[in-house]
This record gives C-alpha cells, structure tokens and sequence, in this order.
C-alpha cells in the first residue's frame, strides 16, 4: 500500500471542507466521538444536516468565522490506498498557507463553482499549483445541484478550463461534476448525471498511478549527520546519515561530495541493521565511501556521471511570504536540504500577477507576490532546475532578524 | 527516466521521520527527545535507534513525570533507558506543588495533567533545550492537525497558531531567538493504526496495560477508569473487577480504560480497525471544550 497526498484549492465557500467532509464520511472514515462532536456542534446546514465543513475547520478563529485560515491535514484510507490531505486556504491573503500545502503534494483538487465557472482565484490556484510542480490535477465542478445537474453547464466549465491548464503549463488534468453537499460523486457515483460516465473522485484518487523518479541520473544525497561512535570497537566508524532526495544509489557507485569535487565510490549503504545493495529515492540510509574525505552536514553526494548544476548565482522564481516586503540590501540565510548560507536577492526580474498571468515590473516584492529573482549565494549551491527535479531544486528564504520564513526559492537555472 | 512504486507507506512514513529526527541533531545545540512512557513515544524511540546508530542519541531522554503514572508505565521506561544506554532526565510534577509553583486540584475530577505543562517549562528552561521532540500526531485532534512538524513556542512557551512559519517540502526551518524552542513532531504524519502497525512489524515491546488485563474499575463522568489512591474515590463510586485495556497512556486520573479481549497485538489492530471511537475520545481532558486542545497547546502544553 502507500501513500497520496493531495490537496484542495478553491476559493472561500467553492466547497473544500465540505468535499473533505464528504469523502471522509462516505467513505465510513469519521468515528463516532468525532460524529457526536459534530452533531453537537451549532454550525448547521440550512436544511438541519450536518455541516460536514467543521471537520477541518480546526482552529477557534477559523470556527467563527466560518472559513480556512491555515493548512489542516486529514488522513484517511482505504483497501487500495493511504490518503494525506492538505486543506488548504483560498483566500488570496493566505496564499503562503496554501503553497505550504502544496509543496508536498503528488496531487491538487482545484475546486470550481459550477455556478461561477473559471474565475480569478481559479488562475491563481491552477498558476500556483503549476508554480509548486504537482503534475496531476482534478478539477471538482462542484455545486452541481445549484446548476440542475446541467450537462452545458458543465462542458462550458471544462473548454475554459483546458485554456487555463495550457497557459498555466497543467497536462494531467481530469475534469469531475460533483456535489459535495449531495455526495454526486464523491465516493458514490451520481444518478443525477446520467450524461457522466466516469468514475467517482475517491475512485480516481485510489487508482491514479503514482511513481517516483529513481533514475541514476537524479541520484541525490544531502548529507544530514555524521554518524561517528567512536567506541573501541567502532574506532574508524564514520556514516553519512540522510535520506535519498531523489534517483537512486548502488554500492560500488562513484560518487562526488559537492559543492567540494572530491569523488570516491559507495562501499556500503546502510538501513540500521540492513545492508542493501541500492538506495531509492525517500529512503533514510546511512552512506559509507572507500575514501576518507572530509564531508559534513550541508554537503551532498550526487552520482559523479550525473552531475547538477553549481553556482553562486541562480536564476529562481521566488515565492514572498512575509508582511515585510523583500529588501534588495537585506542579507538573508537560504536554505537548501540540510545546507544553509548566506544570500541577497541581488536583482528582481518580473513579477507575475497571479490573477491574470502577466507580467509586471518587479520594484518591490510584498506579501503573497510571484515572479523572477536572480540569488547571490555566500556558498556554492548544488541544485537541479526544480521543473526536472523538484526534490533539489526548491530552498526557502529565512530572514535573519526574525528567523522566519519569508520565501521559497525554485531554482530555474545559473545565472550569467 | 527510471521509475518505482513508492516506498511501501510504512517505509516512507519511517524514512520521513527518521529526516525529520536528523535535521534536529543537525539544527539544534540542545535538544532533547519527550518521553511519555506512552506507544507514540516509544516509536520515536524506535525511530531513534534507526536514526542514530550505531551512535549514541544527540539527546538525552526527557519525563515529565505526574507522580500519578502507571506504575507499568515507570518500569518499562526505565528498563527501556536501561537496555538503550542513553541518558534520561526526569521532571517531577511533585516538584513544582512542593514548590508552590501550581497548585493540586481538589474534587473528583482533580487531574494533574494540567499541572505538568509548568514542569515541562521549567525543565526546558533548567537544561535550556532549544528543542523538544515529541510524539503527537495530526490525526488525534483538529489543533493538532494544523500544527507544523517544527513548530516554534515563545519564551513562555506558547503556540501561536495564527503566526506559524510556512513549511516547505522537507525543508524545516529551526532557526530561533534565545529563550524560544521548537517542539518537533516527527510522526506528525502518522495515524493511530500506523503506529500499531509499526510497533508489529518492528516487533516493539509496550508496557503491559496496552494489552487486556483484569484490574478494579469504576465509572466516571461514563468512561471506565482504573480504581486507585490517585482518583479521588468516594462511597458513590462502585468498585468492579473487569477485563480492560488502555488506548494511551497518561495520567491514572484522566486516562480511561476500555473493556477489551485484545491480549495480542493483533487483536489490538483487529480492534483498532474496527473501533468507531477515537483514542482521543477515551481522554477526558479533550473533552471539556471544542477548543480544549488549542487553548492547552496555546499555553505551552505539548
Ligand atoms: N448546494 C451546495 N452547497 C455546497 C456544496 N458544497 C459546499 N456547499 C456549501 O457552500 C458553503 C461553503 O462550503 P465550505 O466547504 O465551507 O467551503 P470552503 O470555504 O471552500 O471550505 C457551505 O454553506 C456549504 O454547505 C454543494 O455541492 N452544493
Ligand atoms: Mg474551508
């Protein structure tokens, strides 16, 4: 079995919490005390039902107000599949809530009203999901039972969409009419839409395949910790603990330590008591080399014939998520896997309005703007373009007086 | 371009945790591993060993101990401490009321669970760890389930759930002020039947209450509670001998038991599958509000 992480895009009151709401419940997922809880609770559907939206609405602020003010995560399963869901803010101020919950997802639910059809936060989800690298998306045409069940209705939704999906750079997309209010859909197919053949969102969600790129090409490994006992009987004992970011390992591969060239073959990989012949991508291992180089925490052990790109001056598309607007003479700390340096945000290229993709010139950078940066690293970084692979190719921006977050950096390309 | 089927779930949610516990020994100068005696922690424990060795642990061991435990729960955490060779530190809730520093509840419902986010403060503060690893996981509760897997508290160690850090990807972010620290949650991800499921593959020994023994109960508040010194027992409360099991394990004043036949782990995973109650629902400190949990963890509680 394993694991789906999706999340759900939409604007304020499109139907995200209640499709949560609907998939857990239908598919038998809520307990008992959780169901009581609801049904205790004063929040009510118009017509007496249960409001199946306070499931994820976890915090008190997002209670009374009625919305989602931060990412809440829901898990459930099924015979076929484990489910991660990210429920996500809308609205246009929690923007870095949302790309928060993006960034780990294989899989995106943009929600639309039927009623509505493709509208403006509509681009910015679908933009910001494309920006995040998922590859696969459903778009829920939700409210259907507002629009009778319309055929039409659901057909115009779906040739706007496809331009949208072909600006924005979206090819998986599958297209659903569904009610979470009702449940068309969801986990049961509907009988409201006889038009519509195809299979139920839970169905889609447990069926779609799901691999991970373990190429050689790709092969990645951001030093953590150096494991070093250095008891009696384990005096020369040194492993390189971290986890595969991407592709794989195998023992006897040559390897080189970066950003500091020196190369040297894999003589032993380790999962604490095992001893594999490979290493794949998202496995936690400790590595050994026939050589004694120096490597420590913020290095990274790459396949020497396939080698990433290594610069001090990247080309990135930058994410701003702090209420303090990015300062061009601000030194920051960037963060890339387990290595952290200094950086400035030497020169800002364009902005993207992310409402009607164009785009603008970049004087300042606030809260929840997109656009194009050139970084200007204190250390080498070793990174791949993130559209080939995204597991070392995103980094964040920490601001160094406050320690917080500011940005997330997806490496485009060096700089000349 | 090559490709796999990802990693088995219970796989990928190890390798997650187990980055997640290095990038605290990479991050921070002293941190320290929460340990409650309870199963989530003894799976960090486990998530440890994998972590770290053949090496020693970069942290010590850390409990805050009520006074009212289980007395299951303080021999199996100090046989474990023992078989492990690590360091353990223990926090005494007893500590803090000599000290007059809280003050015991009085009544039936008297619970000193409250009372242990202040030992958990001071004991922090004390051995100035930056950052506290813990077994909590976001499928217990709604304030849980928004909770990053660093999640920075204040010099009074306060959460505030409106000004968390973005998270990225697998890129956390420990930077902080003097005086604050970060609570870590590697399992964050995992549900209750994950951590069953781990604990059998991995063949973990748990303290013996998980599993169904005969012990003196009687009924508070509807749940069924263990009979002892620590519950404040009056003539009302009729004491009955009865096959139970404990879902989690806390306090002896606020952790109730369930009656169950499950003396396996298998039948605690067939029982688990098929409960429509959740763990959190056998806590009766949840309970007293709907935002009992995101007021508690407000204040500093883990
Ligand atoms: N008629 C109808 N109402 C819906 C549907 N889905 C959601 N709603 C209602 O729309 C409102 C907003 O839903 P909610 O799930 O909170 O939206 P969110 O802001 O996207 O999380 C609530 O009153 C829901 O009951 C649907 O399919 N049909
Ligand atoms: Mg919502």
């Amino acid at each position: 079995m394993d694991i789906l992480k999706f999340l759900t895009a939409g604007s304020v009151d499109d139907g995200k919490s209640t499709l949560i709401g609907r998939l857990l419940y239908d598919s038998d997922s809520i307990l008992l005390d959780q169901l009581e809880a609801l049904q205790a609770s004063n929040r009510k559907n118009d017509d007496g039902t249960i409001d199946l939206a306070i499931l994820t609405d976890g915090l008190k602020a997002e209670r009374e107000q009625g919305i989602t003010i931060d990412v809440a995560y829901k898990y459930f399963q099924t015979d076929k599949r484990k489910f991660i869901i990210a429920d996500t803010p809308g609205h246009i101020q929690y923007t870095r809530n949302m790309v928060t919950g993006a960034s780990n997802a294989n899989l995106a639910i943009i929600l639309v009203d039927a009623r509505k059809g493709v509208i403006e936060q509509t681009i910015r989800h679908s933009f910001l999901v494309s920006l995040l690298g998922i590859q696969q998306v459903v778009l829920a045409i939700n409210k259907m039972d507002m629009v009778d069940y319309s055929e039409e209705t659901y057909n115009k939704i779906v040739a706007d969409y496809k331009v949208l999906a072909g600006k924005v750079g979206l090819k998986n997309v599958h297209y659903l009419p569904v009610s979470a209010l009702k449940g068309d859909n969801i986990v049961n197919n509907s009988t409201n839409m006889p038009w519509y053949s195809g299979e139920s969102l839970l169905h889609f969600l447990e069926t779609v395949e799901l691999a991970v790129d373990t190429s050689t090409e790709h092969a990645r490994f951001p030093v953590q910790w150096v494991v070093r006992p250095q008891t009696d009987e384990l005096h020369d004992y040194r492993g390189y603990a971290g986890r595969v970011s991407s592709g794989s390992f195998k023992v006897n591969d040559k390897v080189t330590v970066l950003p500091s060239g020196f190369t040297s073959t894999i003589s032993k990989i380790e999962v604490f008591e095992n001893e594999p012949e490979e290493a794949t991508a998202g496995m936690s291992i400790t590595m050994h080399l026939a050589d004694e180089i120096d490597i420590s925490r913020g290095d990274i052990l790459v396949n020497s014939n396939y080698q990433p790109l290594v610069s001090q001056l990247i080309e990135a598309d930058l994410c701003w998520m702090d209420t303090r607007a990015l300062d061009t003479t601000h030194t920051y700390f960037i963060q890339h896997n387990s290595k952290v340096t200094r950086c400035k945000i030497q020169e800002t290229l364009y902005k993207v309005n992310i409402n009607t993709l164009e785009k603008e010139s970049a004087e300042d950078f606030k809260l929840n703007d997109i656009g194009r940066i050139i970084i200007k690293t204190a250390d080498p970084i070793a990174f791949d373009p993130y559209e080939e692979n995204k597991a070392n190719g995103g980094a964040i921006i920490i601001d160094s007086r406050t320690n917080v977050t500011v940005g997330a950096v997806m490496f485009r390309n060096v700089a000349d | 371009m090559s490709k796999h089927n990802q990693l088995d779930y219970l796989d990928q949610l190890e390798a997650e945790a187990i980055h997640i516990l290095r990038e605290v020994a990479g991050q921070f100068e002293r941190p320290a591993l929460l340990f409650s005696g309870g199963k989530d922690s003894i799976t960090l424990v486990r998530l440890a060993e994998k972590a770290f060795r053949p090496g020693k642990f970069p942290f010590p061991l850390v409990h805050i101990d009520t006074g009212h435990n289980f007395v299951e729960t303080i021999e199996y955490r100090d046989a474990m401490v023992k078989r492990l060779g690590e360091r353990l530190i223990v926090g005494n809730v007893q500590d803090s009321i000599d000290q007059g520093k809280v003050v015991e509840q009085k009544g039936k419902n008297a619970s000193r669970n409250a009372l242990q986010t202040v030992t958990l403060l001071d004991t922090i503060a004390e051995h100035k760890f930056d950052a506290c690893i813990g077994g909590a996981r976001r499928d217990e509760e709604k304030a849980r389930a928004k909770e990053r897997i660093f999640s920075v508290r204040d010099e009074f160690g306060q959460w505030d759930p409106k000004r968390q850090r973005p998270e990225l990807w697998d890129v956390y972010n420990g930077k902080i002020h003097k005086g604050e620290n970060v609570r870590v949650f590697p399992i964050s991800n995992w549900t209750e039947l994950d951590v069953w499921n781990y604990i059998r593959r991995e063949n973990i020994e748990l303290p013996s209450i998980y599993f169904a023994h005969e012990r003196d109960t009687i009924i508070r508040n509807g749940q069924l509670m263990a009979a002892n010194e620590v519950l404040n027992m009056d003539a009302d409360d009729v004491i009955e001998r009865r096959t139970v099991r404990f879902r989690t394990v806390g306090d002896m004043t606020c952790t109730a038991a369930v009656a169950s036949d499950a003396f396996l782990i298998d039948d605690i995973i067939d029982e688990i599958s098929a409960s429509k109650i959740s763990e959190r629902g056998a806590r009766m400190d949840d309970k007293v509000s709907e935002a009992a949990m995101e007021d508690r963890k407000k204040g500093g509680y883990f």
